[in-house]
């Protein structure tokens, strides 16, 4: 067994014997990086000198308390404070922050040690890693397929056990899409639970800063660490934080558990539909009660995400003008030719749709028809889960309507590739918890389950995760690398 | 509702992107398809349902007035891209 293997808790664990140390951990993660990387592109960024300066630093101190010791990465939209922070886009290719974000300050503080920063699509705005403006990252279980986005680097460097665990963010999908497409474990809190100070805005009613683990109990611990309150962002909700670990008794009994038809009709694969069942099988056979409901505005769900997060980005792109940061075209003559040029040729083309986009639907005229509709539909679906939660503990559906697709098979058509999100979109729409397991393989490719909870009840959720875990082997499952 | 490429051409100003002819045509297709999409919206009646705009029952907050430590200016100053007498240079404006 190689270090590299290791999940957090287990990482943990050898420390706290002292059977390894922190640089010992940080060789063995860059060694797998080196051999690996090559081929799956996790990386944009690798942050090896400061690595082994924060690892020696805690062998030093010789206390492998809460993450100390223990290696992680970023999705490159996490400031950095010193370290270059890209978004994967040319308009910040060159951006180096003065400061950190709250959640990878946090890391830091308990002792986590960085490794380097993650591939993804261009301002998260994708949902297969092609979008970003430097390279595509492969899928680790065919290197053929995309491993998912926005948060693809994120998932693919935890199913390539390059690191124990990622960060990533979440809007329509971009932490649970990918964590199903490599196998991994996907957590996105509920909006407001862990503060997005410091991550660089897509969609600010949407956005959520989450988990990408290789089991459920790492997920449990690494939210004990980035949840909370903090003044830095207004969204942020001041509740208690419970030990989510303390939830992970493998009990399900009692449980209330939904499943909405309308998940499992049109469009989803009979392999992803038949594993997705099966586990709810298992899931009755536990204990829990399960019953068949519908949620019947979901379908509204994408085309209400396609109005309200391009309309949100424009507003949130328009600081990147070329005057304090990123990209400028120093060619320009006046200033509105320097924004515009800057931003033509910063942005890629997904990026201009959506900003486009979302511009047309604020704009006078058609600000009723689009945008203040999109608002109206989504309080009928945030209604729609409300109504299921009266009712249930939790709702368990498909993550994904199918597994990982080719590179290039969908690049061509935006409404093709949008189609990825359909299932997790509906979610963010209602700011609800929500995250991936793997529970079933289709032709060798990961498949994920999904679990959706009342707002700020992680802990149901993890709980359910935990216990069907317990009872199976998916998450034990490595994708066959050939290595150096 | 579909786009034209005038259309598109002034989206592009007003979002200060600089768009060329091809992309106007490019764009203006594309966006015409998504549209067409969202339009599925319509078969919802909302007229008695109001707009949801905040996910979290929120309010404004408020800080104290008093002095905190931020980024130096040097820090600041050194991401951007034309800089001179610690101020950005951009093109005259009037």
């Amino acid at each position: 067994m190689e270090l590299y293997e290791l999940t957090v808790h287990e990482l943990q664990k050898l420390l706290a014997r002292k059977e390894s140390s922190a640089q010992e951990i940080t060789r063995s993660i860059f060694s797998r990086i080196h051999a690996t990387d090559e081929k799956i592109a996790s990386f944009v960024t690798l942050t090896e000198e400061k690595a082994y300066e924060k690892a020696s630093q805690i062998d030093k101190m010789g206390n492998y308390q809460n993450l100390a010791g223990i290696p992680y990465a970023l999705k490159d939209l996490f400031c950095t404070r010193d370290i270059r922070t890209t978004c994967c886009s040319r308009m910040l290719e060159d951006f180096v922050p003065p400061y950190d974000s709250y959640a990878g300050r946090r890391l830091e503080e308990a002792g986590g040690i960085l490794v380097g920063k993650l591939n993804m699509d261009e301002f998260a705005m994708g949902s297969s890693t092609e979008h970003s403006a430097f390279f595509t990252t492969r899928n680790p279980w065919d290197l053929q397929r995309v491993p998912g986005g926005s948060s693809g680097g994120s998932a693919a460097a935890v199913a390539a056990e390059q690191v124990p665990f990622s960060l990533g963010t979440d809007t329509g999908g971009s932490i649970r899409q990918p964590a199903a497409f490599c196998g991994v474990v996907g957590l996105k809190p509920t909006y407001g639970r862990v503060s997005r100070w410091g991550v660089v805005s897509y969609s600010s009613s949407l956005d959520q800063v989450g988990t990408l683990t290789r089991d459920v109990m790492d997920a449990a611990i690494i939210l004990n660490h980035i949840s909370g309150y903090d003044p830095m962002d207004s969204t942020s909700v001041n509740t208690a934080v419970p030990d989510y670990t303390q939830f992970l008794d493998g009990e399900v009994r009692g449980m209330k558990i939904a499943f909405p038809r309308e998940y499992f009709q049109a469009g989803v694969d009979e392999d992803v539909r038949a594993a997705v069942k099966n586990a709810l099988q298992l899931y009755e056979s536990l204990g829990a009660e399960l019953e068949e409901v519908s949620l019947p505005c979901s379908e509204y769900a994408l085309p209400t995400y396609y109005l309200i997060a391009p309309a949100e980005a424009s507003a949130n792109l328009a600081r990147f003008d070329g005057v304090r940061y990123g990209l400028r075209d120093m060619e320009a003559e006046n200033v509105v030719e320097m924004f515009s040029q800057s931003r033509a040729r910063g942005f890629g083309d997904e990026v201009k749709r959506r900003l486009l986009l979302g511009t047309y639907a604020l704009s006078s005229g058609y600000y009723e028809e689009y945008y203040l509709k999109a608002l109206k539909v989504r309080q009928l679906i945030k209604q729609d889960f409300e109504r299921i939660f009266a009712d249930y503990d939790l709702i368990i559906c498909p993550t994904t309507t199918r597994t990982a697709f080719k590179i290039d098979e969908e690049i061509d058509d935006p409404l093709t590739l949008y189609m990825n999100d359909i299932l997790t979109v509906p979610v963010n729409m209602a700011g609800l918890p929500g995250m991936s397991i793997p529970c079933g393989f289709a032709d060798g490719l990961p498949i994920g389950m999904q679990i959706i909870g009342r707002a700020f009840d992680e802990a149901s959720m993890l709980k359910a995760a935990f216990a069907f875990e317990q009872q199976t082997e998916f998450h034990r499952a490595k994708p066959h690398l050939e290595v150096k | 509702m579909a786009l034209t490429a005038k259309e598109v051409e002034d989206l592009a100003l007003k979002a200060r992107l600089k768009i060329t002819d091809a992309e106007k045509e490019f764009f203006a297709e594309q966006l015409s398809s998504i549209l067409k999409y969202v339009d599925k919206l319509d078969e919802l009646d909302t007229s008695e349902v109001e707009p949801l705009i905040y996910i979290l029952p929120v309010s404004n907050r408020f800080r104290a007035d008093e002095i905190r430590s931020s980024a130096s200016r040097d820090e600041i100053l050194a991401n951007g891209p034309l800089v001179e007498d610690f101020h950005f240079k951009v093109p005259k404006i009037i």
